[in-house]
């Protein structure tokens, strides 16, 4: 069964994209066919999970070639996982956009591009978390790449073509090591395929290693957003379409930290730079939330703590222990939908409020409570308040960092402490400035009015002397040397006593001050609930989930059922 | 078989004229050190096949002379790639043209605001320190710009200052 079914979640949707971009002249049954093809491959991702879990990994050999020569796709209980929580995340994600895209018509995808890129996005995912050999890998990376180009810069206006060409290079760069590391794999080594890789990498002399170990970690790096390897991405992902911008912080970075996982455990399972990656754990959780907290734009915080969290991930990862891989895996599942979810919060905030800036907006809880509570239950999780499973996943990894003992690994929990501490300041920000605040009180709704209102009170006193042609009220109380520019300042100075004293002071700003909110349509509404209430669920079904969490991660370190499933039991060359 | 100096050399030599053009604002320029990076890699990955050989057709030549095929496969894919990314980027910068009649890899001006701003939130701050959209309504940046220095302490109403 696993022959037919392991290919299906790269197959699936690449037809189906294929088919969208026939039926791009109509749209209603083009978002059928959409929706269709990704709840298929949810469901083939799902079986495949429980088939995983039961029976452990096992391969599938595309077009019958022999092993070593041909592509394998393997599936074990790490890539199953992540292939449902990606595909769920996309269906979810999709869902928003259809009900954007009914919303505003095709003003945000022209052409009907969106559906085919975003089903080769898909594609190019789970090829990814398939591939069983290391150019497979980069086959992977390089469609859904390919497919994040195309989202990032879709409609073409000057803000994505700046944010997609910061992205574009960057995302080349990481490639091409990638691909020169591939080359250098392969002379080193004689064959890309990762489960042959894992036996004879070992044998090659250690300085060798330690080289293909760190282009192999400076590429992935650059994709999950590693710091110093991270400047990218707040810089690119704030400019794209809400649903866009969602699934790639769910799953773009997350590729990455797949990929860094299998290179940890899987090809160099010595822990050569384990303590170089722990450093880097710190530094991108640090710099990241730091930069979250200083952010008066919604989508740009939100990128900025997608950055410091995947510090959580790596940590565990550079742990190298069982529990601290467990505790990775499972902060990736986490993260994937509450990141994911947030961004499709944020795109209701804009769309409902006008803005994701939250200097400008206000009163968001008392005009809307509903997308406050959308908005309130992730951020929290994102926070790790407890008993969401954000907070799940941060004490397991503190708990493997304090088992662990050293110096580095306490360091660390204090960092990730000290950031999940950060990140409730910077969610609680948003909350209190765009959710709580009353509307009168954000800077954007203060009009002409209020301010006469003000200054009223506050220049009286020299208000009287202001109306005297010859200046003696004058403001500030400087003379000017300049004579115009202070007759000029004097005509300003009179207009404004006079707009002030025309305004009843105390009056509240008229009723057509408050912006009317824009309807949110329920589909989008309907696509963030169910995340949210997946989010949720995370928490309800953390206790099955981490088991399957340390199932994967003994998997990962022991290597063989890996290996095993590649070549069968007996015949490990 | 003999070593080559002639790969090596020009992998280098390609690999640094690229990253030399890679790192100019100008897109044109990032597009061709693209095109000299993919070719270097390509030439590293061909060179990781070993010494030259013959063809591997079997009844052409003999077994022992074969060259590796499987590097020039992955160059074949990683060529295809590029060239897609290629068509991308110039697609970008037509467009990039079109928009701005400049090619060049443009500022992240949100980035710059926030690293110039002192505080962290809008009223905690000099209202002159914001950007013109995000100052309140009554602020004195409505005056003109000759009188900026003479406005600081003055409160006025949005629109007074255009004469």
């Amino acid at each position: 069964m696993i022959e037919v079914l392991a290919p299906l979640p790269v197959l699936l949707p690449l037809l189906g994209a294929a088919g969208a971009l026939l039926v791009s002249g109509h749209p209603a049954f083009q978002r059928t066919l959409s929706t269709t093809v990704l709840s298929a491959v949810l469901a083939v991702s799902v079986v495949l999970l429980f088939v995983a879990d039961a029976e452990g990994a096992s391969s599938v050999s595309v077009g019958g070639w022999p092993v070593p020569l041909g592509i394998v796709l393997v599936v074990d209980r790490l890539s199953a996982l992540m292939l449902v929580v990606a595909s769920t995340v996309a269906l979810g994600v999709l869902v928003f956009a259809v009900g954007q895209g009914a919303a505003d018509g095709s003003e945000e995808t022209p052409l009907s591009i969106f559906h085919p890129t975003f089903l080769v996005l898909v594609a190019g995912v789970g090829n990814a978390f398939l591939a069983g050999d290391l150019f497979n890998l980069y086959v992977g990376f390089e469609i859904l790449l390919m497919a994040s180009y195309v989202l990032l810069t879709l409609g073409g206006t000057a803000a994505r073509i700046r944010g997609g060409i910061t992205y574009i290079i960057v995302s080349l760069t990481s490639s091409l090591v990638f691909l020169a590391a591939i080359g250098l794999v392969y002379a080193a080594t004689g064959t890309v395929n990762m489960a042959q890789l894992a036996v004879r990498l070992g044998e090659l002399p250690e300085g060798t290693q330690v080289l293909l170990q760190s282009m192999l970690l400076i590429a992935f790096g650059i994709k999950a957003a590693v710091f110093p390897l991270s400047a990218w991405l707040p810089d690119s992902y704030p400019t794209a379409p809400a649903p866009v911008t969602a699934v790639f912080a769910g799953l773009l970075t997350k590729v990455g930290v797949y990929a860094i996982i299998r290179t940890q455990t899987l090809l160099f399972p010595g822990g050569a730079l384990d303590d170089l990656l722990l450093w880097a754990a710190l530094a991108t959780m640090l710099v990241g939330i730091l930069g979250a907290v200083a952010q008066s734009d919604l989508r740009r915080m939100l990128s900025f703590t997608l950055v410091s969290h995947i510090g959580y991930m790596v940590f565990g990862i550079a742990l190298g222990t069982a529990a601290g891989l467990a505790g990775a895996v499972f902060y990736v599942a986490h993260h994937i939908a509450i990141q994911t979810t947030l961004f499709l919060v944020a795109g209701l905030v804009e769309r409902q409020g006008g803005t994701t800036s939250i200097d400008k907006l206000g009163g968001l809880a008392r005009r809307s409570p509903l997308l406050a509570v959308l908005f309130f239950v992730p951020a929290m999780n994102l926070a790790g308040i407890p008993p969401l499973s954000g907070f799940i996943g941060k004490l397991g990894l503190l708990q493997a960092g304090v088992a662990e003992g050293t110096a580095a690994a306490l360091t660390l929990v204090a960092g990730g402490v000290a950031t999940s501490l950060l990140t409730l300041l910077a969610v609680a920000r948003v909350w209190t400035r765009a959710f709580w605040r009353s509307p009168n009180q954000s800077p954007a709704e203060e009009t002409a009015a209020a301010a006469a209102a003000d200054s009223v009170q506050r220049h009286r006193p020299s208000g009287d002397g202001a109306g005297s042609p010859d200046g003696a009220g004058s403001p500030d109380g400087t003379a000017s040397p300049d004579g115009s520019a202070r007759t000029a300042l004097q005509d300003a100075w009179r207009r404004h006593t006079a707009v002030a004293t025309a305004t009843e002071p105390g009056l509240p700003p008229a009723a057509g001050a408050v912006r009317a909110l824009r309807p949110l349509p329920r589909t989008m509404v309907g696509a963030t609930a169910a995340l949210v209430a997946l989010t949720v669920a995370l928490t309800g079904l953390a206790g099955p989930l981490y088991g399957l969490a340390d199932r994967a991660s003994v998997d990962l370190l022991e290597r063989t059922p890996y290996v095993s499933s590649v070549f069968g039991v007996d015949e490990v060359p | 078989m003999t070593p080559t100096i002639v790969l090596p050399v020009m992998i280098g030599g390609l690999y640094a004229a690229g990253v030399y053009l890679l790192l100019d604002r100008s897109l044109t320029r990032v597009l061709l050190g693209f095109l000299l990076l993919g070719n270097a890699t390509n030439l590293l990955v061909l060179s990781a096949g070993g010494p030259s050989g013959l063809a591997p057709i079997l009844g052409y030549s003999d077994p022992e002379a074969f060259n590796d095929p499987l590097p020039q496969a992955l160059i074949l894919t990683a060529i295809v790639i590029t060239f897609g990314v290629a068509a991308f980027l110039l697609a970008i910068i037509h467009r990039s043209w079109r928009l701005a009649r400049n090619e060049a890899v443009g500022t992240d001006e949100e980035d710059r605001r926030v690293a110039a701003r002192r505080a962290l939130d809008a009223d905690e701050l000099d209202p002159d320190e914001l950007a013109p959209d995000d100052r309140a309504a009554g602020h004195a940046d409505s005056l003109a710009e000759d009188l900026e220095e003479l406005a600081d302490d003055v409160d006025l109403p949005a629109g007074s200052g255009t004469r």
